[in-house]
């Protein structure tokens, strides 16, 4: 073949005959896939499934997304406007990620219609050489954008998920609780980056303030690993924490970050530890002044 | 801009209304330092509520004032430190240690008055310090 790609068009001697007879090829393109619709799209979803693309899916759900991607397919290449099409890329994305539908499938799926459709212009303009080759200058360009769309939505599709489900994750993870009056605990569970941790620490610090808290006790036992950026983030949320005149205890260290800590030379001869969060809510108490005693042991008494 | 310092009973408070220029902070220090003397201050609070930047003179100023007012017989205890600020000076490596910190003029009262009463408990045969 003389051209491909996108920009492979030759250089027009008069783009006005040349975008002309463009709109006219593309016309004649959807006229036969129009005219092909059924067998085009069986031929689809047979490639589909022998490529063993989208096996998440059952064949019949596979056949109806097809149709309406050909559809949608065609209707880009007539009206050479891609917002339907993107819209329905969209769509369509929403629906099959959460199925476990990967970007390799979604990308080899277009690109098989593309080959599909390719190899039926073949057929019909064999003999016509040269009517091949001005058909397919029409059609690889917008075939090819239609495949960059559909793919880019896809993976936008997915950006956008993931994004929306690390917020959801930051948020559910950083819950600062009251247990007693000016006595706060904060449980962190799960893996500390550098912008969680210093979330955490805003979020603390805000919380200090707002409940007038003496006591902080942050528990770490949800957390599985811990470097030497993380543990300097912990001792320097306990040194700001203090500087609003709040006492910070650290629970449920690890035999492992034990280990790495005192491996690693984190000083932590500044924080004050205790083995459970239970001790250390007890600890806690025991700084504000509470006592607490079981109903049994004041019973004599009274 | 002159920081106006109070007595109140024992103790001494001196509440930074603005951002307070070196000079400012010295001359603070000053006269801090001297009306503890004067007064016979047992506290100082120095309220720093309404300062939103902290440089490294400023908590030097400050950490300079807590001990030269021990020195002097006075606890002094910094409150009204903002969350960001807080935030920052640990970022920076400002950490004010060995310098008593509150959240709020109330609870920095609230710290000299147990600190006076931890004095007092333990016997007056004994001077040390705490």
């Amino acid at each position: 073949m003389a051209t491909k790609g996108k920009d492979a068009l030759p250089p027009p001697p008069d783009p006005q005959t040349l975008s002309e007879s463009t709109a006219a090829l593309l016309r004649e393109l959807v006229a036969h896939l129009r005219q092909n619709r059924t067998q085009l799209r069986e031929e689809w979803a047979r490639r589909i499934t022998r490529a063993q693309l989208l096996t998440a899916m059952t064949e019949e759900e596979i056949f109806a997304e097809a149709t309406s991607v050909y559809d949608n397919y065609v209707e880009a290449l007539e009206t050479g406007t891609f917002e339907a099409l993107q819209a329905y890329a969209r769509n369509l994305s929403e629906r099959i990620i959460p199925r476990g539908v990967e970007t390799h499938e979604v990308v080899g799926i277009v690109l098989l219609l593309r080959d599909v459709l390719a190899r039926s212009l073949f057929g019909k303009y064999h003999e016509d050489f040269d009517k091949l080759n001005r058909i397919l200058d029409a059609y690889e360009p917008a075939a090819n954008r239609i495949a960059n769309t559909v793919a880019v939505g896809f993976v936008q599709e997915r950006e956008r998920i993931i994004r929306q489900q690390q917020e959801a994750i930051r948020e559910l993870s950083t819950p600062v609780l009251q247990v007693r009056e000016r006595l706060l605990i904060l449980p962190i569970i799960g893996v500390i980056d550098p912008q969680r941790a210093r979330q955490l620490t805003e979020q603390l610090l805000r919380a200090i303030r707002t409940n007038r808290a003496k006591v902080v006790v942050i528990d770490i036992t949800g957390v599985a690993a811990m470097d030497s950026n993380v543990a300097n983030h912990l001792v320097q949320t306990v040194e700001a924490s203090r500087l609003l005149g709040a006492t910070v205890i650290v629970t449920g260290l690890s035999p492992e970050i034990a280990q790495t800590l005192v491996t690693i030379g984190v000083d932590l001869s500044e924080m004050a530890t205790v083995g459970d969060l239970q001790g250390g809510i007890e600890e806690a108490e025991r700084l504000l002044g509470y006592k607490v005693v079981p109903e049994e042991d004041l019973a004599p008494k009274a | 801009m002159e920081v106006p310092i109070l007595k109140q009973g024992h103790y001494l408070i001196a509440s930074i209304q603005s951002a307070l220029t070196d000079a400012d902070l010295s001359q603070l220090r000053e006269a801090l330092i001297e009306r503890v003397g004067r007064f016979r201050a047992r506290g100082v609070i120095v309220d720093v509520t309404a300062l939103d930047v902290m440089d490294s003179f400023a908590v030097r100023t400050l950490r300079d004032i807590a001990h030269m007012a021990r020195l002097r017989g006075a606890e002094t205890v910094i409150v009204g430190i903002q969350p960001e600020v807080a935030f920052a000076m640990v970022q920076l490596g400002l950490t004010l240690k060995g310098v008593s910190t509150a959240l709020d003029l109330e609870e920095g009262l609230a710290f000299l008055d147990r600190q006076a009463q931890l004095r007092s408990e333990r016997g007056s045969g004994r001077i040390d310090r705490g």
